[in-house]
């Protein structure tokens, strides 16, 4: 089996975001390897320490920072990495045709994905590049087993929660759940470096983005922030209905 | 034409797809609106639909009863293309944005993500959409003739319906074999008004303590309130809430006039589900809590003893 696992970095989620001439900027932010990418890579990781002959490749598209990403992915225990560097934003769906000449040049037939990348707050690389390859996919997986080549779970869907199955070759978007992913260590850290990492340029694909960004900002919603002190419990509710009342009027 | 495929629970139209009708509406376009309906045994979805818009196209098939993003997105991309469709708008319910990427790609076209609003501009369609855990505020444009777009839930109100009745037609599809089996569901249905749809929710966090106690201060205040409930991922991790309950990245996105935050600290996973609320109430005992800092009003206090007195006040009325 071989895997291929898409990851992608992404700014904290506690980092600030900042907005210089209409452009998200994160010159100066602290990246990490998007949390919804590890649940996938530890998947791998745990399909290979279960059977023999799994490959795990990683792969980013992104900016040159996006190295850092696959590193990370590296030292956790992925074989070899793959970057597409790319200056220019692109749009989910120019992402997805790379993805897919990836998954074929290399003949992978496991894609992990996360589920919601935490930059673009998309949804729809998994399924993208399911539907390219004309393979199935099973999105927001929170449980799997692979026997050959089926492949069950579990997964969250509109209301509430299903189990399906199906076969390889497919698409599996991760979240939260799905395992506990471990920390790369130092002495892997240090292998990492010495691992394969293959640098492909954005032009062997030919996929160009067909939607432009025309600028972004930040709305933060001035909030009231009017606080009680709720020590004195039925007078604070009193307060608070009061003010949801008559100032609020949201209670009748 | 504006190609809606609607979405629909138990034999009516959900909220979303009022609200894309009104999405279509505001547009301004020419273009004749037509409501896609897919499904198993979906006439009287079909019949309210056809209060909404300019021509109902039907597909009730067993084979649709029940979701499948390759038959979802194989039906819609054929319709939109024997249609001359100029733009197809899907729901951004997670089933919505798990298959409208296959019709984009289906089709060779755009595909325009969770969008909270859409307008014409020369040439071209725009379109504002959150990103960085909606922090921020993202404008796109392209400029494709067909462009598919999933609309986010609550974003747009929901749109009156019109003075005549649309005609009906059936449609014939050639679908796909179902790949993915769907082997057990296990559904998080509840008498109450649903999440996505309500204009109040109370949503409670690992400071409510228990299951027990969720069930008599989080439910017993939605109660009191007509509201929806919600939790965290750290009381659903916990077990003491459905899956279906829970609010934030990874779980639903709302946008009600009144959230109600109850023993939540505020994470911002947590935040980027319901930061665009109208009125955000918090109650928590620690007053660092970031939860605070987008609150409207907040109590500072101990959620057992605070909820049991609004819900008594609220009775007392
Ligand atoms: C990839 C990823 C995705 C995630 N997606 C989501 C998501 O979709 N939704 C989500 O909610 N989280 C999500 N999380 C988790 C998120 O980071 C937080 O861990 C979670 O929101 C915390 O839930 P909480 O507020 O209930 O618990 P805590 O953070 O433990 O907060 C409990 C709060 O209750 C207060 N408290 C305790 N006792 C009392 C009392 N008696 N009275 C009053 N107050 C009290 C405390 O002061 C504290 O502020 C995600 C995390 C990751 C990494
Ligand atoms: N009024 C608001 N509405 C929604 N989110 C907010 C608001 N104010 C701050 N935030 C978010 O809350 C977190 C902490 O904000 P702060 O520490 O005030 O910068 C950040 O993720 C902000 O983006």
């Amino acid at each position: 089996m071989k895997i291929l696992a898409v990851v992608r970095q992404v700014p904290d989620a506690e980092e600030n975001v900042r907005i210089i001439e209409g452009r998200v900027d994160l010159a100066s932010s602290k990246l990490v390897l998007d949390t919804m990418d590890e649940y996938g890579i530890e998947e791998a990781l745990r399909l290979r320490e279960r059977t023999s002959e799994v490959e795990i490749v990683a792969l980013a598209v992104g900016s040159a920072r996006s190295e850092e990403a696959l590193r990370t992915a590296l030292a956790l225990g992925s074989d070899r990495a793959i970057l597409v560097e790319s200056s220019e934003p692109l749009d989910v769906i120019a992402v997805s045709s790379i993805v897919a000449q990836v998954a074929q040049s290399e003949s992978v037939n496991l894609i992990f994905c996360g589920g919601q990348q935490a930059d673009w707050d998309s949804q729809a690389l998994g399924a993208a590049v399911a539907e390219r390859l004309k393979w199935p996919q099973a999105t927001w997986v929170t449980s799997l087993t692979v026997d050959g080549d089926r492949i069950s779970g579990k997964h969250d869907v509109d209301e509430g929660t299903e189990t399906f199955a199906l076969s390889l070759p497919a698409v599996i978007t991760t979240q939260q759940g799905l395992n506990e992913p471990r920390y790369p260590t130092l002495p892997n850290i240090m292998k990492a470096r010495k691992k394969e990492l293959t640098r492909k340029k954005l032009i062997e694909f030919g996929t160009s983005p067909r939607v432009t960004p025309v600028g972004s900002s930040i709305q933060i919603k001035e909030r009231l922030r009017k606080m009680l002190d709720g020590k004195d419990a039925p007078a604070a509710a009193g307060q608070l209905v009061d003010l949801l009342r008559s100032e609020a009027r949201v209670i009748a | 034409m504006i190609l809606i495929v609607a979405e629909h629970l138990d034999g009516k139209l959900s909220k979303s797809t009022y609200e894309m009708v009104q999405a279509a509406r505001e547009l301004k376009r020419e273009a004749p609106v037509s409501l896609l309906v897919l499904g198993s045994g979906v006439a009287s979805v079909a019949s309210e639909a056809a209060k909404l818009c300019d021509q109902v196209l039907v597909a009730d098939l067993s084979a649709l009863a029940q979701y499948d993003a390759e038959l979802w997105s194989a039906a819609v991309a054929q319709i939109a293309y024997e249609g001359e469709a100029s733009l197809v708008l899907i729901g951004g319910s997670r089933s919505g944005r798990e298959y409208s990427p296959r019709v984009a790609v289906k089709l060779d076209i755009p595909l325009l993500e969770d969008v909270v609003s859409l307008t014409d501009v020369d040439g071209g369609i725009e379109a504002e959409r959150y990103t960085f855990l909606a922090r921020v505020t993202e404008r796109v444009r392209t400029e494709a003739p067909l462009v598919v777009v999933s609309i986010k839930p609550g974003a747009y109100t929901p749109a009156a319906p019109l003075a005549q009745n649309a005609e009906e037609f059936d449609v014939e599809l050639a679908l796909p074999e179902r790949r993915v089996e769907v082997t057990g569901r296990e559904s998080a249905k509840t008498e109450r008004v649903s999440l996505s749809e309500a204009d109040v929710v109370v949503a409670g966090g690992r400071g409510v303590g228990s299951a027990e106690s969720f069930t008599k201060i989080v439910e017993g205040l939605a109660d009191q309130l007509g509201a929806a409930v919600g939790a965290t991922r750290a009381v659903v991790d916990a077990g003491w809430r459905p899956y279906a309950e829970q609010v934030g990245q990874t779980g639903k996105t709302v946008q009600p006039k009144v959230y109600w935050a109850i023993g939540i600290s505020g994470a911002v996973q947590h935040l980027s589900g319901m930061g665009k609320s109208k009125v955000i109430i918090a109650i928590n005992k620690d007053a660092e809590a970031p939860i605070f800092k987008i609150a409207d009003y907040g109590i500072v206090g101990d959620v057992k003893e605070i909820v049991p007195a609004i819900i008594e006040k609220l009775r007392s009325k």
